[in-house]
């Protein structure tokens, strides 16, 4: 079942049939298997699954990052083609992504600016004067409340988790990229600053209408800020619908099991069902 | 990054093992300045001069004597005459007459005393043969002179006369100053056996050897590199293809290998570089094995996702997201190379397949020589020994090393 309230908005990134197999003969496993879906332009879709579903798989094929072994996924409704590098550079103009591991994202090596910097030069601006860089990176910071003027010149390691998350979004604010994909950007950092970011990724969806495409296995948090949900269980989605329909009303027993592992703050917990 | 340098030179293996590189290095620089000249020219006509000072003879008579006289001079002069091997040679003589030696034949002094009271040329001891019998009457005579003669008379041929004149003596209690001799040469390790100064043909040997080490060390570390990283970040056919060549080349030994292309090269082609090229294009293999492992779990991690969304090129996300991840593993297999490299060199110029022997020395090619001539079994140990030492101090130093930044980098290593 749709979301009725976007059906009516154009495609953004849809698919058939995708499926993704690793390895082959009987050493073959169906990370996922057969998925459709349609994403619409604004909407806030949560892909919600346990680990191991494949989750982080469907979103890399959706990134033009792993082939896709079958089926085939649409950009703003048509084929999308990144048969080459050229091609490959247009479509991540449209499409970006944050990452689960705030500390794996970052190149150790490479100086903060230089993150934002690339953002910079991807959107074309690369023979802007310094000045003017300077400024757009000082602006892209202040929007996730972080000060460019600290930040210049250190290395990623002298951040925290929080922070370098903050710098991810910062870099998405400079990309302004029609889809966000979101891999469990939050499932790494505490959770003060997962509200954080939460709010700050919201806000930039409102600021620029993009897509997001938000990856999680914390159902409640799904409910919590999307528009549509998905649900997936071995590389299948089991269920799909706007947020209320699946979480208030769920169909597929695996739903269901999902919703009740989420442990309610007003109930005692029962530790013996825990581990 | 200034934190793992530090901690490299804090690592106390490493260290150990910078420092006598270093003392070698400084060495191999330093050492010709005092000793200059060529390494091969052969100094000497005689094979395996002994290790020690060499005084001119003939700048010591015209050099200006003072008189001394020393006590102990005659007794050390006999002892110093009297070899080890003679003295056994006597004690055998005693034995095969019956006569008791109690005393230790190091003492000087009463085996000359016994010999004197007992040996008699004429006697002939039960089975004893002519030639031994003769060398005891040479022994004999050499005693006996050393005793008798105070003086050795110098004589010249007359121009006019053609016959002998007394020209000078030299006396026993003549003595002139090591100082003001012209010519004096301190041969540290002696000669090898072609007679050439075997610690400056070591220094250069080394040199060479090392550069050796470093150009094979660096086809190997360069094309292992190359195709481990390509190999792991394409993958698909091109790891399929590059695999395929390094098993080619995995399967059939190295060495074999290496044996097969020095010899179809030829003696008259094979210079230090040309070997040193052959034992880095025949030993990049493992580099590229380990590379390629390395960069398949380097490819997946997400900050190469992140370079690839951001529109990098392929050569760029190689030099910037991968290489330096790899940088210090390359570091180590390239010292691990370089130690190879010198130690198949010195394999090769022993089978007699290693540069050719008339341009520069190796280490490799010095043990060949000390072989050829059999320096193991005449006792010339001065000839292989240091090489030998030298061989071992470089891949200790080498190893060492490498052992210390690998428990840097490896944190889970460290003991
Ligand atoms: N590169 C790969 N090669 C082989 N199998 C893989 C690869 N990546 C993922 N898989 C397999 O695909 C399946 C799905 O993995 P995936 O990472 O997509 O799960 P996920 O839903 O993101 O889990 P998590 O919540 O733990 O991140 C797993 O069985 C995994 O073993
Ligand atoms: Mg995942």
């Amino acid at each position: 079942m749709k979301n009725e309230a976007f059906k009516d908005r154009p495609l953004c990134l849809s698919g058939k049939g995708v499926t993704k197999v690793f390895g082959y003969g009987n050493k073959a496993n169906t990370a996922v298997d057969h998925v459709d879906f349609e994403f619409h332009e604004g909407e806030l879709v949560s892909i919600v699954g346990e680990s191991g579903s494949g989750k982080t798989t469907l979103s890399k094929m959706l990134l033009g990052l792993l082939s896709v072994t079958e089926g085939e996924i649409f950009f703003q409704g048509k084929p999308r083609d990144i048969s080459n590098r050229k091609k490959k550079k247009e479509y991540w103009q449209g499409i970006q992504a944050i990452f689960q591991d705030p500390f794996s994202s970052f190149n150790v090596f490479n100086k903060i600016d230089t993150v934002l910097l690339d953002c910079i030069n991807m959107r074309g601006g690369k023979h802007l004067p310094k000045e003017k860089k300077i400024e757009m990176m000082t602006e892209a910071c202040s929007f996730v409340n972080l000060k460019f003027a600290e930040l210049t010149n250190k290395y990623p390691f002298e951040l925290s988790g929080g922070q370098m998350q903050r710098l991810m979004i910062a870099r998405i604010f400079l990309l302004k990229p029609k889809i966000l994909l979101a891999d469990e950007p939050t499932s790494m950092i505490d959770a003060c600053s997962r509200a954080t970011i939460l709010d700050m990724l919201l806000q930039l969806r409102d600021e620029i209408g993009m897509t997001i495409i938000f990856i999680t296995h914390d159902i409640g948090l799904a409910y919590y800020i999307s528009d549509s949900v998905y649900i997936m269980e071995h590389g299948k989605f089991v269920e799909s619908g706007s947020a209320d329909d699946v979480i208030l009303n769920p169909k597929a027993a695996y739903t269901k099991r999902l919703i009740s592992d989420v442990p309610k703050i007003h109930e005692p917990w029962d530790l013996s069902t825990v581990g | 990054m200034k934190n793992t340098l530090r901690q490299i030179f804090h690592s106390p293996k490493f260290m150990t093992g910078f420092v006598i590189f270093v003392v070698i290095l400084l060495t191999l620089f330093f050492y010709p300045l005092f000793n200059p000249g060529n390494p091969l020219e052969m100094i000497g006509v005689g094979t395996f001069a002994k290790p020690g000072t060499y005084v001119s003879l003939y700048d010591a008579l015209n050099t200006s004597r003072e008189t001394l006289r020393l006590s102990d001079a005659d007794d050390n002069r006999l002892a110093k005459q009297l070899k080890a091997e003679d003295r056994v040679a006597m004690l055998e003589w005693f034995n095969a007459m019956g006569i008791a030696v109690d005393f230790d034949i190091s003492d000087t002094d009463a085996l000359l005393k016994l010999w004197d009271d007992n040996y008699d040329p004429a006697t002939k001891p039960k089975g004893m043969t002519m030639a031994k019998r003769n060398y005891y009457k040479r022994l004999n005579n050499a005693l006996l002179q050393l005793k008798a003669a105070d003086e050795i008379v110098l004589a010249d041929v007359n121009a006019e006369t053609k016959a002998l004149e007394e020209t000078g003596k030299v006396n026993k209690t003549d003595y002139v100053n090591v100082g003001q001799v012209a010519n004096v040469k301190l041969l540290p390790l002696g000669t090898d056996n072609f007679g050439r100064d075997v610690l400056k043909e070591l220094v250069s040997a080394t040199g060479t050897s090392i550069i050796i080490g470093l150009i094979a060390g660096a086809v190997a570390t360069i094309i292992g590199l190359t195709f481990g990283l390509l190999a792991g970040y394409l993958g698909g056919i091109a790891d399929d293809l590059i695999m395929f060549i390094t098993n080619v080349f995995t399967v059939i030994p190295g060495f074999v290998l290496l044996i097969l292309i020095s010899y179809s090269i030829g003696q008259d082609q094979r210079g230090a570089s040309v070997v040193a090229l052959v034992i880095g294009l025949t030993s990049w293999t493992w580099t590229a094995r380990s590379v390629r492992s390395q960069v398949i779990s380097l490819r997946n991690r997400d900050h190469v996702n992140l370079s690839k969304l951001s529109g990098h090129s392929l050569f760029r996300i190689i030099m910037t997201d991968i290489l330096p991840y790899i940088a210090s593993y390359v570091v180590m297999a390239f010292i691990l190379q370089v130690s190879s490299g010198i130690l198949s060199e010195a394999q090769l110029s022993l089978l007699g397949l290693g540069p050719k022997t008339t341009e520069v020395p190796t280490l490799g090619l010095m043990m060949n020589w000390a072989m050829l001539y059999s320096a193991h079994t005449n006792g010339s140990w001065w000839a292989y020994f240091p090489v030998i030492l030298t061989i071992t101090l470089i891949s200790f130093s080498l190893n060492l090393m490498n052992t210390g930044l690998d428990q840097v980098f490896n944190p889970t290593l460290r003991d």
